[in-house]
This record gives C-alpha cells, structure tokens and sequence, in this order.
C-alpha cells in the first residue's frame, strides 16, 4: 500500500437545486453594474460607488504573482446575476421560500427553522444564520431576538436601505475599491453578503453565521460582508460555503469587512468547502477573496480561524490592519489541497500602534497533485513601539507528488519590534502509517487522525460545533489521499 | 493447533533475499527466542509477520490459528491478534498516546463486531498499566513518542501489548537500550501478559533478557536460516561462546 496511489474524494455538496431563477446574460459593463444596483433599489451614492470601482477594475488586469496557475478566466463568459425567483415581493419570510430552497439547506445541514440546530450537533445556544443562494439573502434567523440586544444582522443589500448611514460610513473603509483587481470586481457588482452591527458594549448573545451556496451555472458570486463592532462590543461570526460539482470553473470573488473600536473583539471563522473540481482537476470554484480587518480602537482584537478544504484555487490573505494602541491580531488557519487543488493563502498584519501584537498560526495540508503555499507579511511601521509578531508555519505532505511553499515576507521599519517566524515541514511517513495500521487502524483513518492532530492548534480556536465539523471535513477531503 | 506456523519462507526485500527457507512453529502458550547475529534477518522476519508494504513472499506459508496470513492488511492482521513491539519506535507528534491508544482499541473492537470500550474505564485501564511500567501519566497526553527517550519508547511498546492483548505478541529487540532497571520492569510486563492462551516470538540479540523471561525454544538465526535451535541452556551457550561457531 502506498501513499501515492489516489481515488477521488466524495464532495458531498455537489449536488444541483433545481429552482428557478432570474440569472442576466454573461458579460460585465456598466449597464450590468446599474441593473445589479437598480435590482437592489440602491440609493445613487451606491450605484456611483460601484461605477467608479468598475471603471478601475475595467484597466485593470488579474494579479499574477500567486503560486497558482489557471487558464485566464473571460470575465465576459460569466453571468454577474442571479436570483432565485420569489412568488411575491417584500420581506422574505420562509414562508416565501421556495421548498425546494428549504430542502437544499436541510440536506446541507444548515437550519434555516429558528428551532432547529446545526448540522445535527446538540447545542445549547443557537446560531443565527443568513442564508446567501447565488446571489441574494434568502433568510435570516433570529433577527428579533437580536434587534433585543441591539445587534443588526441582516442582508447587506437590506442594511443599505435600512441603516444607510453606517453602510455608507464604513463600506470601503477597510477595503478601499482601489484595492486589487478583485476587489474592484467585487465592489462594482457585489450582490449579497451579510451586515452586522453591534453597539457599544453589547455582547453579541449568540454566534452569528452566514452561510453561502453557489448554485446557477456560469454565474460568479460576488458576496460583501461588513462587520461593525463598536466599543466595547463582542461578536463571533461564522461562514461557510459549499456549491455543485461542475465541469466548468465558478468564479467567487468575496470582500470581508471587519471594524473593531475601543475594547471591541470580533472572532470571525470560516469553514470554507466550495467544490474543488474533480480528482483530475476538471472544475472546481476559484475563490478570489480579500479579507481585512481594522483593529481601529485602542485593545480591540480581530482574529480569523479559517479552515480551507474546497475550491480549485484559492486566493486568500486575511489580514488585520492593528492601528489602535495595544490592538491584537490573531490568524489561524488550516489550508487542505488534494488532488489538482491549489492554495496560495495566508494573512497580513500590519502593526502601526504601539505595543500591537500578533500571531499567525498556518498548517498546510497538501495531499495528491496538489500545491499549498503559505504567503504572510508582517510589517511594522516606525511608530509601532513595542510591536510583537509570532508566526508558525507548518507544512505537512501527503504522499510525494504534492508542493508545499512558505513566503513569509518581514518589512520591520522599528528597532524596537520583535517578530518571530518558525516554520516546519513532515511528512506523512510510511512508517508511521504502518504504526497505526500494526495497531489495527486502516490507512484512511490513520491519516485523518495524523492530520486532525496537525491541525489541533488552530481547531482549538474554531467554535465547538465548528471543530467537529472541520475534523469530518478534513476526513471528506482527504478521502482517497492513500490507497 | 498451532498458534503460528511459517512453512519454507522466503521473503524478499528491495531485490534481495533476506528470508531464505525459514521454518518455526509457535504453540499456544509459549515463548520462543529468536536470536542471531546482526543482518540475520530477526526484523525482517518481525516485519513480514505483521505485513509490513515492501517485505515481499517469494514462497512459503504463514498460518496464524491455522489460517494463511500471506495476502491479509496489516491491519486486519493486527485485528486478528498480531502484535509487534517495533525495534525503532517512529513518532506521530500532534496524535496524543491516549487518542491513538483508543483508536487502535476501538479499532480492534469494532473489526470483531464489538462496543468502543468506555472512555473513562478505558483512561484508568491505561493509567494503571503505565504505573506497573513506572511510564508518568503525562507521556499520555504528549503525541505518539514524541521525544520519548529510547526506554521510554520501548516501555511504551510493552503498554500497548498489555492494552491490546494480542493473541501473537513479536517483540523485536525490545530489550536493547535499555538500562537493567527498566529491562526488569519491561520483561515484568511481558511475564504479565504470557497466558496459556498467547504466544511470544522474543526477538534479541543479548541473552540476558532471557534470564528474565524464560524461553521454551529458542532459535538461532543466521543469514535467513534457522540454524540452531534448543532448550533455554542453548541461550547460555550463546552467551559463552558467541555466534561464529554457528555459522561458520
Ligand atoms: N528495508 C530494507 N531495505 C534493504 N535492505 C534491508 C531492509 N531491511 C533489511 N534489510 C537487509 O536485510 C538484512 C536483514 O536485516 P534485518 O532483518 O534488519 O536483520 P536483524 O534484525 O537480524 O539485524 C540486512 O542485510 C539488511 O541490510
Ligand atoms: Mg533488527
């Protein structure tokens, strides 16, 4: 028996939801980006806003310094909208809902009856959960309870309406449109995506979670997320996705949002699962997304988990911009490849306060054909006295024909900084598959325990019923990855 | 019936023929000594017992309870009662003892269509063997012999046979390294688990562990024959007068 030998792994989310929509026809041009906009009834300052993103991104072309490679992708042949379509307008209650929707959700384990729970895990506190299909919000639960505690969560396109002035404050404040090339994409014809608010003080009373599918075919998902947390505040939040098996490659290019003031905490956590194309590398997501928060107030903290199984391609750096004084940043992060699937992701901590700290935990996964690169800068800025950084980069392979790279980039510009970086790489060795197996555990399980064990420093830091989740998924992933 | 019966072994590994007609039977109950000099060929005769990929059979029969063991897993093998005590330990870091104990146990159970056993009575089965091995309890958090010292590693092998209770235990070389304090506690061990039941395959290079734990056979190995074999006094003989009267 050896490592190498490889069987495709089953994606249990691929299947399609026959439902119908209202998709426009391929192709991106300003009469696209005002349509998206009209769609949503945005006010003019919106429509404005995306028109000038479009006009940057239009003489604009895709980055290329990521370890990935892909066919160029014609951003003509992609459709930039697509709804479900609803028996009638107004608020969506579930009763608007397509069943067909609804059982989508109940076979993804995802509850969208407020009394029900996540994914069959007894729990104590529900979650609240806004539902993204392609793109717009289906549902959101839990809003009354929320509006109790003064916390706003809500579709983004209904947070534009409702609570124009905190939208307009702070879209594009962390992320600017200018951003990157997708970014730009993303803020000229972002359709949904989740808004959250928590006032001064408030401790969020419950996790919030928003949860993305990707269903229409030839159709990109352009989701933005922004998170508002005001002084004193505490929020966790968690994501995650899932989309059909397709031949074709689907293009998802999400921007993310996080602002923490005075003493506010926001922990943000995302198992993301989209299809990462078959065992032969045929379709699959490419998952272009940019991801940043401010530490704005003085001993705020963003920290992002994130556990990556899916997509052909990712592309992904979340980072924390640590600005108040004492601010913490924290990115931990599993990144699974197997197959043909490649990862270029990693984070950015930006120290510019004094005494700002942060740690940056990775552990790479690669299994089969598959290529895994960690990228991370820390970057201190002359002002950032006392600045503390520790990064540990762990790289393990599975079998012998996959890559894992390390780039850590280091711009210290204060003497006074300490910044640590350890990295490490193993292997999954026969030997120790052998010990298991001599022990009377088969290979499949013996290497999702060995991976399981990898990865429990940054499970750890994932929300209960999430690190149950993410352990099974790893075990999904990996399925195959010996013979 | 015999607990283990290898017929005519040849055994092949990276081209080379390492096993060269090989002939053992292993009756319930006993403890039989494999002893040779270095290069005979003990571990890879501890290897194609458990199955171990690239140790391949050129010809020869293994029968364990009577039924051939050439094509079966490795771990079904284990599954059916083979255990070996590995001659150089290898590290699983990130997988604590105690997971990895309950694993392979629960992995047994379930492959003979039994219960997991229940996680607290199985957490104070394995403290208290790790006591009779004076193993601290905190090496059970700590990942698989993950910076377990070359003692530790074995005393560890011999708490996974007292766990697992296999029905063929081959140790190979689990006495080397160690200090006589430990070899003492470690040959304790393996005195405790002897039934009428199982049966030990010793594989050693010194014979002073057989002052510890008394042989019914032992057998000389040499470049992968069996050339000698005898009572306990043979070991005695070996220790006086070395190995080169045998082979040459
Ligand atoms: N994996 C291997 N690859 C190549 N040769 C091996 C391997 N394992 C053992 N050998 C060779 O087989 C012979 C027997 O080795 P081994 O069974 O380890 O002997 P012993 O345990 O009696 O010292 C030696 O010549 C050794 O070099
Ligand atoms: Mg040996």
């Amino acid at each position: 028996m050896a490592i190498e030998d490889l069987v495709p792994s089953e994606y249990s989310a691929g299947f399609i939801t026959d439902v119908d929509s209202e998709t426009i026809a391929p192709g991106l041009d300003e009469s696209v980006v005002r349509f998206i906009s009209a769609k949503k009834s945005e006010p003019g300052w919106l429509t404005d806003w995306r028109i000038k993103a479009y006009e940057y991104w239009r003489q604009q072309t895709p980055p290329t310094w990521a370890h990935v490679h892909f066919p160029e992708v014609d951003f003509e042949a992609i459709s930039y909208y697509s709804a479900p379509k609803k028996a009638g307008e107004g608020p969506a209650s579930l009763d608007d809902v397509d069943p067909e929707l609804i059982r989508t959700y109940e076979k993804l384990g995802i509850p969208l009856h407020e009394q029900e729970t996540l994914a069959g895990v007894e729990k104590k506190t529900p979650v609240a959960v806004d539902v993204v299909f392609d793109s717009v919000s289906i549902t959101t639960t839990f809003k009354d309870k929320l509006a109790e505690a003064g916390v706003i969560f809500c579709p983004i396109s209904e947070a534009v309406r409702s609570h124009p002035e905190l939208v307009q404050k702070y879209l594009g404040s962390v992320v600017p449109q200018r951003d990157n090339f997708y970014a730009a994409l993303n803020s000229a014809v972002f359709s949904d995506g989740s808004f959250v608010y928590i006032p001064q003080g408030v401790r969020c009373p419950m996790e919030l979670s928003t949860y993305f599918r990707i269903n229409a075919q030839n159709t990109g998902q352009f989701e933005r997320t922004l998170i508002i947390a005001e002084k004193g505040s505490y929020v966790s939040y968690l994501e995650g996705c899932t989309a059909p098996m397709r031949d074709e490659n689907q293009l998802h290019a999400a921007v993310v949002e996080l602002i923490a003031l005075e003493d506010a905490e926001i922990k943000y956590s995302t198992v993301q699962n989209w299809y990462p194309g078959d065992k032969n590398g045929k379709g699959g997501i490419y998952n272009f997304v940019t991801k940043r928060g401010a530490c704005r107030g003085a001993r705020s903290k963003i920290s992002w988990t994130q556990v990556e199984t899916g997509s052909a391609i990712t592309w992904k750096y979340p980072s924390v911009v640590l600005r108040g004084d004492d601010s913490v940043g924290e990115f931990y992060s599993v990144a699974l490849t197997n197959n043909y699937q490649q990862a270029d992701t990693g984070t950015k901590m930006i120290h510019l306060g004094r005494n700002t700290r942060s740690t940056i935990i990775s552990k790479g996964i690669s299994a089969g054909k598959s290529q895994n690169s960690y990228r991370g800068l820390v970057r201190t800025s002359p002002a950032a006295h006392g600045a503390r950084n520790y990064t540990q980069c762990d790289s393990l392979l599975i079998g012998s024909e996959s890559g894992a790279h390390t780039f850590p980039y280091i711009e210290n510009m204060n003497p006074n900084a300490i910044i640590e970086h350890e990295a490490t790489t193993s292997k999954v060795s026969d030997d120790q598959l052998f010990l298991c197996q001599q022990r009377g555990i088969d290979p499949e399980k013996a290497v999702s325990m060995i991976v399981n064990g990898f990865c429990k420093d940054v499970f750890r830091e994932l929300p209960m019923e999430f690190a149950v989740e993410a352990g099974k998924l790893l075990e999904v992933s990996l399925e195959g990855a010996v013979g | 019936m015999n607990l283990l019966e290898i017929q005519d072994l040849h055994v092949r590994v990276a081209d080379q023929l390492i096993l060269k007609g090989l002939n053992l039977t292993v009756e319930k109950g006993s403890v039989h000594a494999i002893m040779g000099p270095n290069g005979s060929g003990k571990s890879t005769l501890a290897s194609v017992l458990a199955g171990k990929p690239g140790y391949e059979i050129e010809s020869g029969e293994i029968f364990l309870d009577g039924e051939l063991l050439n094509d079966v897993k490795p771990e079904v093998r284990a599954q059916r009662g083979v255990f070996l005590a590995f001659q150089y330990p290898v590290e699983i870091p990130g997988v604590s003892n105690m997971e990895f104990l309950k694993a392979a146990l629960d992995n047994i159970a379930a492959a003979r269509g039994n219960q997991p056993a229940n996680t607290v009575e199985f957490m104070k089965q394995v403290r208290s063997i790790a006591k009779t091995l004076d193993l601290n309890p905190e090496f059970l958090k700590r990942g698989v012999n993950e910076g377990f010292s070359g003692g530790e590693k074995k005393r560890n092998e011999i708490l996974q046979l007292l766990l697992l209770n296999p029905h063929l235990a081959v140790l190979d070389e689990t006495d080397s390294g160690l200090d006589i304090d430990a070899l003492q506690v470690v040959a304790g061990g393996i005195n405790h688990y002897r039934n009428t039941d199982n049966g030990v395959l010793l594989i050693t290079h010194y014979p002073r562990l057989l002052d510890h734990i008394v042989p019914d056979r032992v057998h000389v190995l040499a470049d992968g024959v069996i050339v000698r074999s005898g009572d306990k006094t043979l070991a005695l003989e070996l220790e006086d007068k070395g190995y080169a009267w045998l082979t040459d």
